[in-house]
């Protein structure tokens, strides 16, 4: 997995000119992005339809006893807050890895239909199966992102693909299963009225057990991601290139595939389908970090939960007194990104 | 590619080697008109005219007031009893009507987009014309709790504007095939969380309302739904068939086409504003129905063998896909009715595993 090669650490100096400096650079770059990172946390905390004070919020936070904006904290911002970290992280993660995979700058889990995937799958477990709890439905979750990554990779991603016919195959996939979803929420008038919520991406009903239930697979899939950023660097080159640098491909290609169903199975169960936010981070790191994916995916899990914290500040704060679902926001925001992308990018470089 | 040579086509420096069980015939007239006839598309045109017209005849004579195929073709020629002469005039003819209008619209203008994007994927569902359609309909039933006309109404608007906004987002020096399917699917994007967002700020007996138009039901059609429809399709089927041949020279490629006579740019902004009116209009009337774009033009292509979009055949395989369809949601679930989006929506799902499986191997998507 590591590639001990030797050929490869001493052809690195060659390559980065100055290497230390640049990494110092990065490095920097990270704390910083941390720093935001705190700070759109206590924004979501301190926002909502209640607004709390910086003050009271450190009063929530470590001397919790019990008063009004000390419940709304603990019980209802605090649960949220870490669910969008959690949740963020994995859909940047694993857009990255989805993009390093695919050698495709347009792949991402939702546009992919990985998260509608997930999605039928819990639609199925609620509405036939009767499930109602996350711990019921996150297996489901994972059957239906595995099937669906899985289908659209091998149909539009392996050998000989371009951008086009791998966003046309997630696209349509994506369209089949939504019709499905639909049919089901047709058929049954009280499925609907819970589904309609969840299908949208939603923070709102974030608990701490929600927030517990999801927290192991999604740690998993960081670790498996981070593990395999070395060969998923090599794959980048073209999968001659990554043969002779010594990178297993099949396993590579497993591994990541199974990080990006833990990842997106988790994040999906937990809070619905988001979409864009695998596609607009991955983008916007490159710019800063370039090609190595061993900066590309810390700088991506960080920045993340930036922007899926943002939307969801931004989605309660813009429609006053009610709740503008993050899901939403994230389309809205990432949808012209991903116009934009398209039209400047040209033909060959896609 | 033979624009100018009658039969048989000379071997142009095609990708395919002609085969030679292939006869196109050509017909010629005494005053030097001449129409190329290849039989087997002829064949199947007539087939599929004879699938829609017996289907037809089931449709009208099944529900709840059944009526034997032989008395439906006595109603429609004007000998049936009073009773019979009022639900088939009044009630089953318009929905029939309104389902072949709506297939064949939905059939041509997908293969429009799908010779135009050069992709089997790039159907009008799939780009976003669909969902410009829904949203603009759910605004008038969630914002405005409209009548079913003004819903017809919101959804041509919607799809109209969609259309036009995805053209020119597309638009940089010419429009081409790969951008228009990657901006259409953009577009899809946002206005599907524009219809999540309409979808969770309804009260519940609106969003039932907007989830079974969104899916897509010919129930209760009616002589008001089916004028303007004809009146549309009475107007740019012709056109679009009309420019078939253009079109098939589009698919060589835009010098190819140009060096052929062929206006490219202003060929495809026709082409493709009417199919976008086709497809606002056809889900206006019923709603946006899935897949019978994506299918009817792949279908057709398979069973006529002939090269190019095949306009035609598409209109005649998406006005009987539809009309098997209602077919099947109103009759294959025992007593209860489901809108025929339902029996699209499986059908399509499945349709597409095998498009992608089959295509995959030729290399085409």
């Amino acid at each position: 997995m590591l590639v001990e090669s030797p050929p490869q650490t001493s052809a690195e100096p060659i390559a980065a000119a100055q290497p230390s400096r640049r990494n110092s650079i990065r490095a920097l770059g990270l704390f910083a992005a941390v720093g935001v990172l705190l700070l759109i946390c206590v924004l979501s905390i301190m926002v909502g339809a209640k607004e709390v004070p910086l003050g009271e919020v450190w009063h929530g936070l470590f001397q919790n006893d019990g008063t009004g904006n000390d419940v709304i904290i603990r019980d209802l911002r605090v649960p949220r807050t870490l669910l969008g970290l959690l949740v963020g992280i994995a859909l940047g993660l694993s857009g990255a890895v989805m993009q390093a995979l695919t050698r495709n700058p347009l792949a991402e889990p939702g546009l992919l239909g990985v998260n509608a995937g997930a999605s039928a799958a819990v639609v199925t477990a609620i509405s036939f199966f009767g499930v109602t709890s996350i711990t019921g439905y996150v297996w489901f979750a994972f059957l239906g992102a595995a099937v669906v990554s899985v289908a659209v990779y091998v149909l539009g991603g392996s050998r000989g693909a371009t951008p086009v016919r791998l966003a046309l195959a997630g696209t349509a996939a994506t369209a089949a299963l939504y019709g499905y979803v639909n049919a089901v929420q047709l058929l049954d008038a009280a499925a609907l009225d819970r589904i309609r919520f969840w299908t949208v991406g939603s923070l709102a009903t974030a608990n701490m057990e929600t927030v517990r239930n999801v927290t192991p697979f999604i740690v998993a899939g960081v670790v498996l991601a981070l593990l395999i950023c070395r060969p998923l660097n090599a794959m980048e080159l073209g999968e001659d290139t990554a043969r002779a640098l010594g990178a297993d491909l099949n396993r590579t290609r497993v591994l990541a595939m199974l990080a990006v169903t833990l990842l997106c199975g988790a994040a999906t169960a937990a809070c619905g389908p988001i979409v864009f936010i695998g596609l607009m981070v991955p983008y916007l790191v490159r710019a800063i970090t370039g090609p190595d994916m061993r900066w590309i995916l810390p700088y991506a899990a960080v920045l993340s939960p930036v922007l899926l914290l943002g939307s969801d500040v931004l989605g309660r704060v813009v429609t006053r007194p009610s709740e503008l679902q993050v899901g939403i926001v994230t389309a809205l925001v990432g949808g012209p990104v991903f116009i934009h992308l398209v039209r400047r990018k040209r033909m060959a470089q896609l | 590619m033979t624009a100018t040579q009658p039969s048989p086509a000379p071997e142009a420096p095609a990708r395919r080697p002609a085969p030679s069980t292939r006869t196109v015939k050509a017909v010629r007239t005494a005053g030097g008109l001449s129409l190329r006839i290849e039989p087997r598309a002829a064949l199947s045109a007539l087939l599929l005219l004879a699938v829609i017209l017996a289907v037809s005849v089931v449709l009208i004579g099944s529900g709840d007031f059944p009526i034997a195929p032989a008395d439906v073709v006595a109603t429609l020629l004007g000998n049936g009893t009073a009773a019979q002469e009022f639900v088939v005039q009044h009630l089953r003819m318009p929905r029939v009507l309104v389902a072949i209008l709506v297939g064949a619209a939905l059939g041509i203008s997908g293969a429009v987009f799908q010779s135009v994007s050069r992709n089997p994927l790039g159907s009008p569902d799939v780009i976003g014309f669909g969902q410009g359609a829904t949203v603009g309909a759910l605004t008038v039933i969630v914002l405005f709790q409209g009548s079913a006309a003004d819903v017809a109404g919101g959804a041509a608007v919607g799809g109209l504007v969609t259309g036009a906004a995805i053209y020119l987002l597309a638009w940089k020096r010419g429009v081409h095939g790969f951008r228009l399917v990657l901006i259409g699917i953009g577009v899809a994007a946002i206005l599907t969380a524009v219809i999540h967002y309409l979808l969770t700020m309804a009260k519940l007996e609106d969003a039932t309302r907007a989830v079974v138009w969104m899916t897509g039901s010919l129930d209760g059609r009616d002589w008001a739904e089916f004028r303007p429809l004809l009146n549309v399709c009475a107007v740019l089927i012709p056109l679009v068939l009309a420019l078939g041949r253009p079109l098939r020279m589009l698919e060589m490629g835009d010098d190819a086409a140009y060096a052929l006579g062929v206006r490219v740019e202003r060929t495809r902004i026709v082409l493709m504003a009417s199919a976008v009116v086709l497809v606002s209009v056809a889900a206006a009337a019923a709603g946006p129905i899935t897949f019978v774009a994506l299918s009817a033009p792949q279908l057709a292509r398979r069973l006529t063998r002939s090269p190019g979009p095949g306009l035609g055949a598409s209109a005649l395989m998406g006005a009987a896909l539809l009309l098997v369809a209602d077919w099947t949601a109103s009759n294959a679930f025992g007593e209860r009715e489901l809108p025929v989006g339902v029996v699209t929506g499986v059908v399509g799902g499945v349709y597409l595993l095998w498009l992608l499986v089959t295509e995959r191997k030729a290399g085409r998507i």
